[in-house]
């Protein structure tokens, strides 16, 4: 495991790696032959750049520029300019303003849970434990399982008629539940595929900070008489802070971008997020503007739209991240 | 050697657009002549782009033209569900590369060729055999493929009259008649369908139905007009036959008769052996579902009544066609397959072979079909009652956005019976998701 192996705390935020240390001294004429000396450098990152522009720079400027048009799927190219429009109709849109509000509950729905858990088992897992690589590769099991396979297993257990869950709530004597009818019981129920999937990829993550957190800090601690609880509330979350924001950071990119398991949760292939849409996320939405309806120029401009939320939010996680540290300073 | 980043830049999107470019590429070989030059005895591979299960091959068609015709040789490119199989096709439009010498066309979907593209498809009207042609189809299905100004974009294959699948025993042990003659009796119109439907609620305590969707997708095509007015632009608020079939579907789906399950989900596969209904809405095409769902356990247990107010106006669900792309490589083999395919023997082969009912009616006047029976379905007679109803199909006008604006009704009507909303607001719900759908 190379997360594992990590042994820096601050490797793990997601602020690109420092780069290298500038000498101030250098003439522009040494730089020159610097970069001449390096230029075999460029050849060899040269390939990524190049599938980068191909497959994520042109299709990113095309989506904008598609998002400027009133187009279908089938004339992809001949659509009419509207400008802006689309972006208007988009915050008049009751559709949106419902995905984003799913997008939003589900995600914290998932988020919340998934990382107390993560933080709450890579704390046991920290221990001296028989069989840990066991147990530690067991945790990363739902994370190399693909999300079709256990959306489509988690949609069967959720199952109204003859779903495992309802069969066990009716076997103590409870009423079943639609889980895929109601808001809040297909929310969570969504919820917890993502949960599944995701806490002990985060759970790993943490237990690599975790590791490199000083001994010494511990036995401080103790001979100061703080208790375990003490110990993991006030040195080991501390320690992990920048683990815990780059956590967050990637788990509320993902929250934004759900997709697959609101799509395969339906088990029949709609598009709608349920009977009154009460699980579109904005990614559902958007397949079902471009893919269901047909409306590529709409689903361009939902695709931006979801990009500077991620943007703002991310902004805003930063932001926090940032006071926070200066205020410890 | 690049010293500045824009030389860097330059050189990265020139390679960009090398290799887009080279993936695009290819599309601009021009047919104009090969009329002119069409040798019909020259080898050639044909491909037929198909979704679903069209059964073309299973029924032997493929290998029985390769027999006919020894230079040709046959590849089918299948996709199983008709909305990915019509997003590849979009793509391939837009790109205008990647097509197959022949296209499927699901019925849902042909309206938005017919409007949209007609100019990429061959216009079979015109062709020397047009009138020909056109003769072999019901009016109705000649139509569907049909632009205002006559061209005809596809040659029909099956079609989707519709009839009305009950479970013999468990009518039985609700107290109702068993006999197809009786229950079609019970319900000449959906009102006593409907009736009939709380009557068997109240003995048995289940539902009589699947989905309100079996009501609302049978009947709106009943009226004069479904989703679209005559000129084929959508009208989901203002069509009689969406009010008329909403005010049916939403009574079924608010008295809870109905086990309220998502047609083609899961649970709706699932409940077909544990009978968790007594009917459905089935078009001819249902019946190898049923069957292919319950397996030999389920034979004999079923029978098919008409569809109720069938005496006045039937109706079609599904169906499709098949299309000859303009600017293909073998435009002219690819017609002369496509038109046999579709010729009414061949419809009879797909009917008798694999259940496909015909969309011609020389096909389906023909004894082989008329006297056709399923043994699973109680011996059923098969070939009457969907040639009946196939005869009895008005002419509804169809639009590019059918399938979508169905898909909007359905889902509402779970939505009253799943979460007991009241069924105006429902409606009012599914007329914005409707018009989303459209663009509005």
């Amino acid at each position: 495991m190379t997360i594992a192996s990590q042994s820096s705390p601050e490797a793990m935020t997601a602020s690109p790696p420092a780069a290298a240390p500038a000498t101030p001294d250098r003439t522009p004429a040494r730089r020159r032959t610097t970069l001449t000396r390096n230029r075999w450098g460029y050849a060899y990152v040269a390939p990524f750049f190049l599938v980068f522009g191909a497959f994520s720079l042109y299709p990113f400027v095309y989506t904008a520029w598609i998002s400027l048009h009133k187009t279908s799927l089938s004339d992809i190219n001949g659509g009419t300019w509207v400008g802006l429009e689309n972006y208007r109709n988009l915050l008049h849109n009751e559709f949106f303003w419902n995905a984003a509000r799913n997008t939003l509950t589900i995600g914290v729905l998932s988020t919340v849970p998934q990382l107390c858990l993560a933080l709450g088992l890579a704390h046991l897992l920290n221990y001296k434990l028989r069989n840990r690589t066991f147990f530690r590769t067991v945790m990363l099991m739902p994370y190399a399982t693909s999300i079709a396979a256990a959306t489509l297993v988690f949609s069967q257990l959720f199952g109204r008629d003859y779903g495992l869950i309802n069969t066990v709530l009716q076997s103590v004597g409870l009423n079943p539940i639609d889980w895929e009818g109601g808001t809040w019981s297909s929310q969570i129920a969504i919820a917890v595929i993502v949960t599944w999937r995701w806490t002990g990829y985060n759970a790993l993550i943490y237990l690599a900070a975790m590791q490199s957190i000083p001994g010494e800090l511990y036995e401080a601690a103790e001979i100061d008489g703080a208790s375990r609880w003490k110990q993991f509330l006030n040195v080991t979350i501390p320690s992990l802070r920048p683990t815990i924001l780059f956590t967050i950071v990637v788990s509320t990119i993902g929250a934004v971008q759900l997709f697959g398991e609101p799509l395969l949760f339906a088990g029949n292939g709609t598009t709608s997020g349920g009977a009154s849409g009460q699980y579109q996320t904005l990614g559902l939405l958007m397949y079902q503007q471009g893919w269901s309806n047909f409306h590529i120029g709409q689903a361009a401009t939902t695709a931006w739209a979801m990009f500077m939320i991620i943007l703002v939010v991310v902004g805003l996680n930063a932001l926090i991240g940032r006071l926070r540290a200066r205020a410890d300073r | 050697m690049f010293h500045s980043m824009r030389g860097k830049a330059a050189l990265g999107a020139a390679l960009a657009a090398v290799l887009l470019t080279a993936g695009c590429g290819g599309s601009d070989d021009s047919s104009d002549d090969s009329a002119a030059s069409y040798d019909p005895d020259a080898p050639v591979t044909l491909t037929v782009g198909t979704f679903g299960t069209m059964d073309f091959d299973n029924a032997g068609l493929y290998d029985e033209y390769m027999k006919l015709h020894p230079n040709v040789t046959i590849k089918e490119n299948n996709i199983a569900q008709s909305a990915n199989y019509y997003k590849a096709l979009q793509t391939h439009l837009a790109a205008d590369s990647g097509l197959d010498d022949i296209q499927a066309l699901e019925i849902g979907f042909v309206a938005d060729v017919v409007q949209n593209h007609a100019d990429s498809f061959v216009d079979f009207a015109a062709e020397d055999n047009g009138d020909e042609l056109k003769g072999n189809f019901y009016d109705w299905k000649w139509g569907q493929a049909s632009t205002d100004d006559g061209k005809t974009i596809g040659l029909g294959t099956d079609s989707g009259p519709q009839a009305m699948c009950y479970r013999k025993d468990l009518f039985g042990q609700a107290g109702l008649p068993t006999d197809r003659e009786q229950v079609g009796q019970l319900w000449s119109t959906w009102d006593q369908y409907l009736d009939v439907a709380r009557q068997y609620k109240t003995t048995t305590g289940k539902p009589f139905l699947d989905s309100p969707a079996s009501v609302f997708s049978s009947s709106v095509y009943q009226g004069d007009e479904a989703y679209n007015d005559e000129d084929g632009n959508p009208i989901p608020e203002d069509s009689s036959g969406v009010k008329t079939a909403w005010g049916l579907a939403s009574q079924a789906a608010s008295e809870g008769l109905t086990a309220n399950l998502k047609q083609f989900g899961d649970e709706w596969n699932a409940a077909f052996s544990n009978g968790a209904f007594a009917t459905i809405a089935c078009p001819a095409w249902m019946l190898g579902y049923i069957n292919s769902q319950m397996g030999d356990a389920g034979t004999g247990l079923w029978d098919i009544a008409p569809l109720p107010g069938a005496s006045e106006s039937a109706s079609n669900w599904g169906g499709s066609f098949l299309g000859v792309p303009a600017e293909g490589k073998n435009v002219e083999a690819a017609k002369d397959l496509a038109e046999w395919l579709t010729a009414p023997e061949q419809q009879i082969t797909l009917f008798t072979e694999t259940a496909h009912f015909p969309s011609s009616p020389k096909a389906a006047e023909d004894p082989a079909v008329v006297d056709a029976t399923n043994a699973y379905f109680s011996a059923a007679p098969t070939g009457q009652i969907f040639g009946q109803a196939a005869e009895n199909i008005k002419r509804t006008p169809i639009g590019p956005y059918d399938t979508q604006i169905q898909d909007a009704f359905t889902t509402a009507l779970t939505d009253v019976a799943a979460n007991g909303t009241d069924p105006d607001e429902a409606f009012d719900n599914a007329v914005k998701a409707a018009n989303q759908a459209i663009g509005g």
